[in-house]
């Protein structure tokens, strides 16, 4: 069903309003009461221009709003700020209608002049944004890039409830880049009055509002109960408290001090509460737009070589490193996982054939197999992989010498390029949005390949960058299916080039306490990771 | 006295130039890009230069450094990559908190050394003794994390006795005071172990008990405070050895103290925290020692500064 996601999306944008995907309230929400969500690491910012990592990235959701929003529990867009939006017949122009009676947490209305500003925030490089870069389609990014400008050309204020973005080149994916929190509107005066420290007073018009904050120790996030969505959120407080080790807080969550513990259930524990029925029957599992893949460097010898790069595909057993981590994921065939649009259905992927493999590396010459490096960051079950990784590999006659290091240290060594092979757990590409264009440019692109880049392969094709670039260029609604036909040839043109070994798509686990309530999709929320705050309620 | 204090501080202040060079030069020199951190995953090619640029950590190393001590003279540690914030705000809310659980250990220690030392004193040879010894090699050789997270899944999930974890009342204090107290409550068992017998020897304890003092009398007024001396001298080194501790202790705790900051940090490559939370735990650790070298010549007029 998930494939026809994005279409059905783009059909919609035809329909104004739109509100056919509007989202059924849950009959049997209470509205009240207070969770408490806890994370090991402290609330690094809550400015939507600089927020980016999945603990913040829920909560600023809650905080603040964009002009496009998705149906919770699912990725299918649904119009946020905008009430509608129009698409010019070329794909190039979108006209934003604003909802009116809109108001920031401090009162004032919000108009298009904030939708403006937001955006001119979000690219001005002085911002340090890292999201900067998903806007690049809007007509006068590369002027707001390189300084020339401090406003984007292309968005347009038409009067106070409209606003009209004009790209510079087609790009199918621009409602989905409107969802994501880099295009959150902010009032202009919160964040001139907070200065350097507006993502620790954020002020937005979302669900809830901050209402404390203590260093180190915990967050409070409080019901903004002049929310423009009627009915939501149901909690009227949500208590993040920092600084507990995930084991800890599963202690905590099984004596009922802690509704949903933020990092998930630590590995070590996850046999243990999967095999007691009543703590299992609080654990909902879904899907995740991830895939978790080695990196094969093709410009270092002999893994230059695409025989002895599929070689290694056919060498690792994937249902095994499957099993070594309990079952939590699927084993992959291609880059997308299969929730994503584009997916190739019906492709096996290199089959799991150590001869095979090892005929391989005979025909390259390397019958006696050779020496490399496979780099791991040093948390579990990391390492345990790597391990199955270096066997596997071992068996066709390779000799991987593992490199166990801290997440920063290897993230360096695949932008600079000295690391041979990587494996990617704990680091691997989540998508932003649901489309297949986010899985390829900075990670299997030419654009990536630069030193620091995630393009940790060094993969170019440029055949396929092209393509690429032809695929998110349609923009007509009617040939989404045409698109996503492009991507699914992008990515087996990728494998046939080999250079990942896909392994598996990890699925996600959320715990919950028992009185939690809510639709177990608002658990597993593609969007809000670890749940969706604004719907989920509790029951006591 | 005031030349040696004079000649004290400034010994300190070098060997926080010192402290503050070595740091940042590993730190300038790690295999890890904090732009690389900061930018994200997403980030071009451009953001990554301009965040660079801005940060100035395009700049070399002699004036990166030169900028950081300048920013330190007048009292700023900088601005954290990640949490943007000035690093001497994260530290400020978060010292209270490990200066209490240092306070909660130094006590856990000196209470369980101090009584074990005694006894096993008084009772040396005997199986007590041994027993008491044994524990305290125990507790010297345990890590941290192992003995933290048995005590609170004994005595926190099991007994219910404590808090899971967490920080605000005098019962989430005891677990963490006890886990950070064991190590140096070990040293100090032997030490005051030894220092008592040596005590116990001298001729003015057998004067004492030949003019026909108590027991008790002899052991409180004349033994105790004689054999307590070189373990007040420790004290000050301790906080040096709790530095290390409270990394661990805190983050198995979830106590929101400075050390937990710095393993968050760590992990992130958050230069100006690493390097703000080094230097707070060097003053501390100099000023102990200071401290110490102070404190001594009150306690026991044998000794003297020069």
């Amino acid at each position: 069903m998930k494939r026809l996601l994005t279409s059905t999306a783009l059909l919609a944008a035809l329909a104004l309003p739109a509100t056919a995907q509007e989202y059924t309230a849950d009959p049997n929400a209470k509205a009240g009461g207070g969770i408490v969500v806890t994370y090991k690491d402290d609330v690094a910012t809550l400015d939507p221009a600089i927020g980016y990592d999945w603990q913040n990235w829920s909560m600023i959701k809650s905080l603040f709003d964009g002009l496009m929003d998705y149906v919770p529990g699912t990725t299918e867009l649904r119009p946020g700020l905008a009430e509608s939006y129009e698409i010019s017949d070329d794909g190039m122009t979108f006209t934003f209608k604003l909802r009116s009676g809109v108001t920031f947490h401090n009162g004032r209305e919000m108009t298009a002049d904030d939708v403006k500003y937001s955006l001119d925030r979000v690219t001005n490089p002085v911002t340090q944004s890292p999201g900067a870069g998903f806007f690049g389609s809007i007509a006068g990014y590369d002027a707001m890039s390189d300084g020339s400008a401090t406003s984007l050309s292309g968005v347009e204020v038409v009067d106070p409830m409209t606003v009209k973005i004009t790209l510079s080149r087609p790009d199918a994916t621009f409602l989905h880049v409107m969802a994501l929190n880099f295009a959150s509107v902010v009032p202009k005066e919160a964040v001139e009055a907070a200065g350097d420290d507006f993502g620790k007073q954020p002020v937005g018009t979302g669900a809830f509002k901050l209402a404390e904050w203590t260093l180190g120790q915990r967050l409070v996030f409080e019901k903004n109960a002049d929310y423009w969505r009627d009915g939501v959120p149901y909690l009227d407080t949500v208590t993040f408290e920092v600084g507990q080790e995930p084991i800890v807080a599963l202690l905590r969550l099984q004596n009922g001090e802690v509704d949903v513990p933020g990092d998930g259930i630590p590995p070590a524990k996850f046999v243990e509460v999967m095999s007691d029925p009543e703590q299992a029957a609080r654990v909902v599992e879904g899907g995740q737009l991830h895939t978790g893949y080695i990196t094969i460097n093709v410009n270092t010898p002999p893994l230059d070589n695409v025989n002895v790069r599929k070689a290694i595909n056919m060498a690792i057993n994937k249902d095994r490193i499957t099993q070594i981590i309990n079952g939590r994921a699927v084993p992959a065939t291609q880059p997308l996982p299969p929730s994503m649009p584009g997916y190739t259905e019906g492709y096996a992927g290199y089959p799991f054939d150590p001869d095979g493999a090892k005929a391989l590396l005979a025909e390259a010459g390397l019958a006696d197999g050779f020496e490399t490096e496979l780099y791991v960051m040093n948390t579990d079950p990391n390492p345990r992989i790597a391990q199955a990784i270096q066997q596997d590999l071992s068996n066709i006659g390779i000799k991987a010498s593992i490199q166990s290091l801290a997440q920063a240290n290897v993230i360096e060594a695949g932008g600079t390029g000295t690391a041979q092979m990587i494996w990617s757990g704990g680091m691997a590409w989540i998508a932003d949005f649901p489309d297949p264009s986010n899985f390829y440019g900075p990670i299997l692109g030419c654009d990536g390949t630069v030193e620091g880049g995630w393009n940790w392969s060094k993969y170019c094709n440029e055949a396929l960058d092209a393509m690429a670039v032809e695929a998110d260029s349609i923009t007509d609604p009617a040939m989404a299916g045409d698109r996503m036909a492009k991507w699914s040839d992008v990515y087996m043109g990728v494998m046939a080039d080999a250079p990942w070994v896909p392994v598996f798509n990890e699925q996600r686990y959320t715990m919950k306490s028992a009185r939690m309530g809510g639709a177990d999709a608002l658990y597993v929320d593609p969007v809000s990771i670890p749940v969706n705050y604004d719907y989920v309620y509790v029951t006591e | 006295m005031t030349a040696y204090l004079i000649r004290r501080l400034v010994q300190a202040v070098l060997i926080l130039l010192g402290v503050s060079l070595i740091t940042f030069f590993l730190l300038y020199a790690l295999p890890a890009d904090p732009v690389r951190q900061i930018a994200g995953r997403s980030a071009t090619a451009e953001t990554v230069e301009n965040i660079r640029r801005q940060l100035g950590l395009d700049q070399p190393f002699v004036v990166q450094y030169w900028r950081y001590l300048t920013g330190l003279v007048q009292g700023d540690l900088g601005r954290s990559y990640l949490q943007k914030t000035d690093v001497s705000t994260l530290i400020a809310a978060r010292l209270p908190a490990t200066l209490l659980l240092m306070a909660g250990a130094i006590f856990c220690e000196l209470m369980l050394g101090l009584t074990m030392g005694i006894i096993a004193a008084l009772r040396r040879g005997t199986t007590t003794d041994n027993a008491l010894m044994i524990t305290s090699f125990i507790g010297v050789s345990a890590p941290q994390f192992v003995v933290g997270l048995l005590l609170l899944y004994v005595f926190a999930v099991k007994l219910g006795w404590f808090p899971i974890g967490g920080y605000g009342t005098f019962a989430h204090m005891v677990l963490p005071s006890i886990t950070l107290g064991i190590l140096g409550s070990g040293w100090y068992s032997r030490m005051m172990r030894s220092s008592m017998i040596d005590v116990l020897r001298q001729d003015y304890i057998r004067t004492a008990r030949a003019k026909g003092l108590s027991r008790r009398r002899i052991l409180l007024r004349h033994a105790l405070p004689n054999a307590i001396l070189p373990i007040v001298a420790m004290i000050g080194i301790d906080i040096g050895i709790f530095m290390g501790g409270i990394v661990v202790v805190e983050s198995v705790f979830g106590w929101p103290g400075i050390g937990q900051l710095a393993w968050q940090a760590i992990q992130r490559v958050d230069i100006p925290i690493i390097m703000g939370v080094t230097l707070v735990s060097a003053c501390a650790i100099v000023l102990g020692n200071l401290l110490a070298d102070v404190v001594t010549p009150f306690i026991d007029p044998r000794i003297r500064v020069r």
